[in-house]
């Protein structure tokens, strides 16, 4: 083995992959197991073959990259463990090994680092890509493009999914947001809204929603300056250092804006913001902020349960199914919340589907990166959301939002069902 | 490594999708719940037919390559470790329940159907079926059959040999036969059915299952009793039995599993106790009353320290449930959780444990002891680190010391989890020479060739636990 190798190898923590009993109990709760049935499709098989690759048993090739990519890395498997295996962020590492071992090797394919490196970490960039894919829409490209094939050039996975995007809001809307929100009578907190870089460039109103319910709630609340991306991706793609350097400038971000909570309403990003502090291993200065950042950290669900009740004044006659966000409900154990929340909307019906804390198959990127097997895996959720008669399906975090459309869709349910992220749906309760 | 040819025959046995032998695949079929052992496989083969399996045996008898027929690899026994090598028959396919028939109370299903989707599906029709391991949620039914599993309600309601009613299995030759059926009553000729159970992968593939199912009963209760001492525990256990109570259930936990458990499960039990007994009754309403009232009284005559009835059945399920969660849990503590299954008569149960706490004291080992009281049915499981070789040498010395008293006191070397290649080299114990002798004569009459599961059940070495690295 290379010294290289060695030195890649070395940061699997064997004790974290041998407290793996190999019990199984992970088995049922994973989503690509019970598609596949494939054992090296289950998280005892993937940590069994992180060890494989550990004790050199096992190279990291095309094989081993497949299968760690494979995973949805919707944690399930986490809450499922009773030996309390930390599996995700053993694959965080694993896929960081893969992607050390290739640059070891060769130049990252483009598109990869073209989104790495060049768009997620400068806001500016993210929001030109807003603008530019607001003038697509606006200018009806789109719906051109639809029709007369220019879709093909784009990969067929993306031009799957985009179906499922919304109307983006313009760049002018955009522009009218006051960089602080006040709250409705006597202030009782200062809140850092953590915007996100898909959330405020896809679904801008959700996170105006947001900041609206948390002043309803009696908050003061800031639209941060100089944040950038939390970093998820990043680490899920094993990009560890590309998400270090984010994770830095956001605890700088809002550290200078002295808030009471760091509050976001994505299931995804809130994870990764709730685990800055195991990024820093062996740098306690920064470890010391992140911890501090962390301890900050909310779900808007979540803040939201615990600050006094929000008053409804227009009922909702509607049938609703939520589906959880894998990320909320088995990172960050917030699952009662979001349910607390919708059934204190008056005249709304919440209908629980079985399986809602199975993930959807979107995952990140995941439906892009692993196109086939998150569909099959959204079909079968659409099974179980139409049992459930729901008119409206909620969800807490964006990926899981498109996901959700993209599903309506392929199940012929367009025009029936609609898909809402739960702090729109709460705002328009108001 | 098989050679190209047969590779191909696989292939277009099964299919393209359903013959593995990548690297990654073959690791993930190298091992299975059984701490420590661990061998490649050279091909993994996933058929969906009967007839394909019968086609892969065929070949595989002829070249004479080893079959290890897998089902969850949730056991205990290493009983699914390709040792010698060859094909892993992984049977997951099999995942269909075909009937149940609620006029003959039996149902009709593939060995790969999940234990409690059995469960589930049985008892949507106000139907039970009983055997109920702790691994249900993952392990199969073929599994559990090959295994002859237990489980929690083991003491009244027996274990999975008691409910398997009819076979059909595929002999290495190819053949399909099939044994048993729907009758109750069935004396004709030998009972291969109940060879075939328990039978651990080294006679023949199951390919279909016909269980036994009961009535659902209508309600059930849950008690708990603490104890400070052991031997209280085992008296209220032989008291209530004696007093002509048989409850569904009677778990044991020692303090050491009780704090683990409470850890993970958030119970809040009392952890000064020494330890503490889960008895479940089912049946009609007013039964069960009685008999759960009749069993408090009892367990507070043979001395425990408290005793609580669970108020509702969620609280009741929820206790069950973490004792289900126990060996997981423990495995918290160390990396590796070694796990055994030593068993004695009931009324033996308090020496037994006293004898597991002596030679952890011995050999300077953390052994906690949970298990199925009501049976016997003890887990000593010692909470260790597979790469300190030297402490894994004094873990075989004391489970030696652990198995031989198990013997002595009239019990045996596994209760459930079967013998495999964990066990293999204790067997003697147990049925004598005579007895491996004979049983290798039937083996031979099932399996001439030597291809099903081989380098199990039988020692073939005079070494006690063998660590298999390939
Ligand atoms: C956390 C945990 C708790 C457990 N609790 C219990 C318990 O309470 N009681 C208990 O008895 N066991 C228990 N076990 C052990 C294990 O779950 C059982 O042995 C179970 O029956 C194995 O089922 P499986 O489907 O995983 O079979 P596997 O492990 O895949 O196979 C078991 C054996 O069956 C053979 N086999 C499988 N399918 C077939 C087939 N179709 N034809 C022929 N042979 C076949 C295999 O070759 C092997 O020898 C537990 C295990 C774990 C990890
Ligand atoms: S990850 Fe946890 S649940 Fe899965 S096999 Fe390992 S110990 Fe068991
Ligand atoms: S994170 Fe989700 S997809 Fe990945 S192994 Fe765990 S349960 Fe399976």
């Amino acid at each position: 083995m290379t010294r290289t190798n060695q030195e890649l190898l070395a940061k699997f923590n064997m004790d974290e992959i041998m407290n793996c009993m190999h019990c199984g109990f992970c088995l049922p709760a994973c989503p690509t197991y019970r598609e596949t049935g494939l054992e090296s499709q289950s998280p005892r098989g993937r940590i069994a073959l992180m060890k494989g690759v550990a004790n050199s048993q096992l190279t990291v090739d095309a094989e081993f990259e497949k299968n760690m990519y494979a995973c949805l890395g919707c944690r399930a498997c986490e809450t499922a463990c009773p030996a309390g295996v930390p599996y995700g962020s053993l694959v965080e590492t694993a896929r960081e090994v893969v992607e050390d071992h290739k640059k070891s090797e060769t130049k990252p394919p483009f598109l990869r680092q073209l989104v790495f490196d060049r768009v997620f970490p400068y806001p500016e960039r993210m929001k030109t890509l807003g603008t530019v894919l607001w003038a697509t829409q606006s200018a009806g490209l789109q719906t051109l493009a639809n029709k007369t094939g220019l879709i093909n050039i784009l990969p067929r996975e993306m031009a799957e999914m985009q179906q499922a995007v919304d109307k983006i809001a313009s760049p002018k809307e955009r522009k009218k947001r006051e960089p602080v929100m006040k709250a409705d009578g006597e202030t009782a907190l200062r809140i850092g809204m953590f915007t996100g870089c898909i959330m405020d460039m896809m679904f801008f109103e959700t996170n105006q929603a947001t900041a609206q319910l948390l002043t309803k709630a009696g908050c003061d609340v800031v639209f941060v300056e100089n944040q950038v991306c939390c970093g998820a991706l990043h680490a899920h793609a094993g990009e560890k250092n590309g998400a270090v350097e984010l994770a830095k400038r956001n605890i700088e971000a809002f550290e200078r804006a002295g808030v009471d909570f760091v509050v976001n309403n994505a299931g995804g990003c809130g994870a990764a913001l709730k685990e800055y502090h195991h990024w820093f291993h062996g740098d306690p200065e920064w470890q010391e902020r992140a911890m501090a950042f962390v301890a900050k950290v909310r779900d808007a669900n979540e803040l939201l349960a615990e600050l006094p009740p929000l008053t409804f004044t227009k009922p909702l006659e509607v049938r609703v199914t939520y589906q959880d966000s894998c990320h909320l409900a088995h990172g960050q154990g917030v699952r009662n919340q979001p349910r607390q929340l919708l059934k204190s909307i008056p005249g709304l019906e919440l209908v629980e589907m079985s399986g809602a804390d199975n993930c959807c198959g979107s995952a990140g990127i995941y439906n892009i990166t692993n196109f086939d097997m998150s569909m099959q895996i959204l079909d079968g959720k659409m099974e179980h959301v139409k049992k459930t008669k729901a008119h409206l399906i909620v969800t807490s975090n964006p990926g899981c939002l498109l996901q959700m459309k993209k599903g309506i869709i392929r199940a012929g349910l367009e025009g029936q069902m609609e898909a809402v992220h739960i702090m729109d749906l709460l705002a328009r309760a108001l | 490594m098989l050679e190209k040819a047969i590779r191909e025959e696989l292939r277009a046995i099964v299919g393209e999708k359903y013959f593995l032998d990548t690297p990654n695949e073959l690791y993930a079929y190298s091992y299975d719940a059984t701490p420590i052992f661990q061998a490649m496989p050279d091909a993994v083969v996933i058929p969906g037919t009967v007839e394909e399996v019968s086609a892969v045996l065929k070949l595989a008898n002829t070249h004479g390559i080893p079959i290890v027929p897998r089902g969850s690899g949730t056991n205990l026994a290493g009983g699914t470790i390709p040792v010698e090598g060859g094909i892993v028959l992984n049977m997951t396919r099999f995942n269909q329940i075909y009937e149940i028939d609620k006029q003959n109370l039996t149902a009709t299903l593939g060995p790969g159907v999940v234990t409690a989707d059995l469960h589930q599906a049985v008892e949507a029709e106000g139907l039970f079926y009983p055997p109920d391991p702790g691994s249900m949620r993952i392990s199969t039914v073929g599994g559990n059959m090959a295994q002859c599993a237990g489980g929690m309600r083991g003491l009244k309601y027996g274990v999975t040999k008691d409910y398997i009613l009819g076979l059909e299995y595929v002999l290495p030759s190819g053949e399909v036969l099939r044994c048993g059926g729907k009758n109750m009553k069935d004396v004709a000729g030998y009972d291969m059915t109940r060879l075939m159970v328990g039978s651990e992968g080294t006679l023949g593939v199951i390919t279909e299952i016909t269980v036994k199912l009961l009535p659902l009963p209508e309600s059930k209760r849950t008690l708990v009793a603490y104890y400070t001492n052991l031997v209280d525990a085992a008296k209220t256990v032989e008291t209530v039995i004696a007093s002509k109570i048989i409850p569904a259930t009677i778990e044991f936990l020692d303090q050491s599993t009780m704090k683990v458990v409470d850890d993970f499960a958030k119970l809040g039990l009392p952890l000064e106790m020494k330890s503490m007994l889960l008895i479940e009754q089912d049946g009609p309403e007013e039964l069960v009353v009685r008999d759960i009232e009749k069993i408090a009284e009892i367990a507070r005559q043979q001395g425990a320290a408290e005793v609580q009835l669970a108020k509702t059945p969620e609280e009741g399920a929820k206790l069950l449930a973490a004792r289900r969660s126990a060996l997981a849990a423990l495995s918290r503590l160390r990396p590796t959780t070694i796990l055994e299954d030593a068993t004695v008569p009931r009324s033996r149960l308090a020496d037994m444990v006293a004898e597991v706490e002596r030679v952890a004291e011995k050999y300077q080992l953390q052994i906690c002891t949970f298990g199925h009281a009501g049976d016997g049915n003890l887990h000593p499981t010692c909470m260790t680190d597979e790469r300190d070789k030297e402490e894994i040498h004094r873990v075989e010395q004391a489970f030696e010391e652990i198995f031989h008293a198990a013997i002595r006191m009239g019990g045996t070397i596994t209760g459930e989890h079967g013998v495999g290649m964990a066990k293999m080299n204790y067997l003697d114990l147990k049925v004598g020479e005579g007895g491996i002798q004979l049983m290798k004569r039937i083996k031979a009459a099932f399996d001439p060739n030597n291809i099903m599961n081989p380098g199990k059940m039988f020692a073939n070495s005079g070494r006690r636990r063998v660590v298999v690295k390939r």
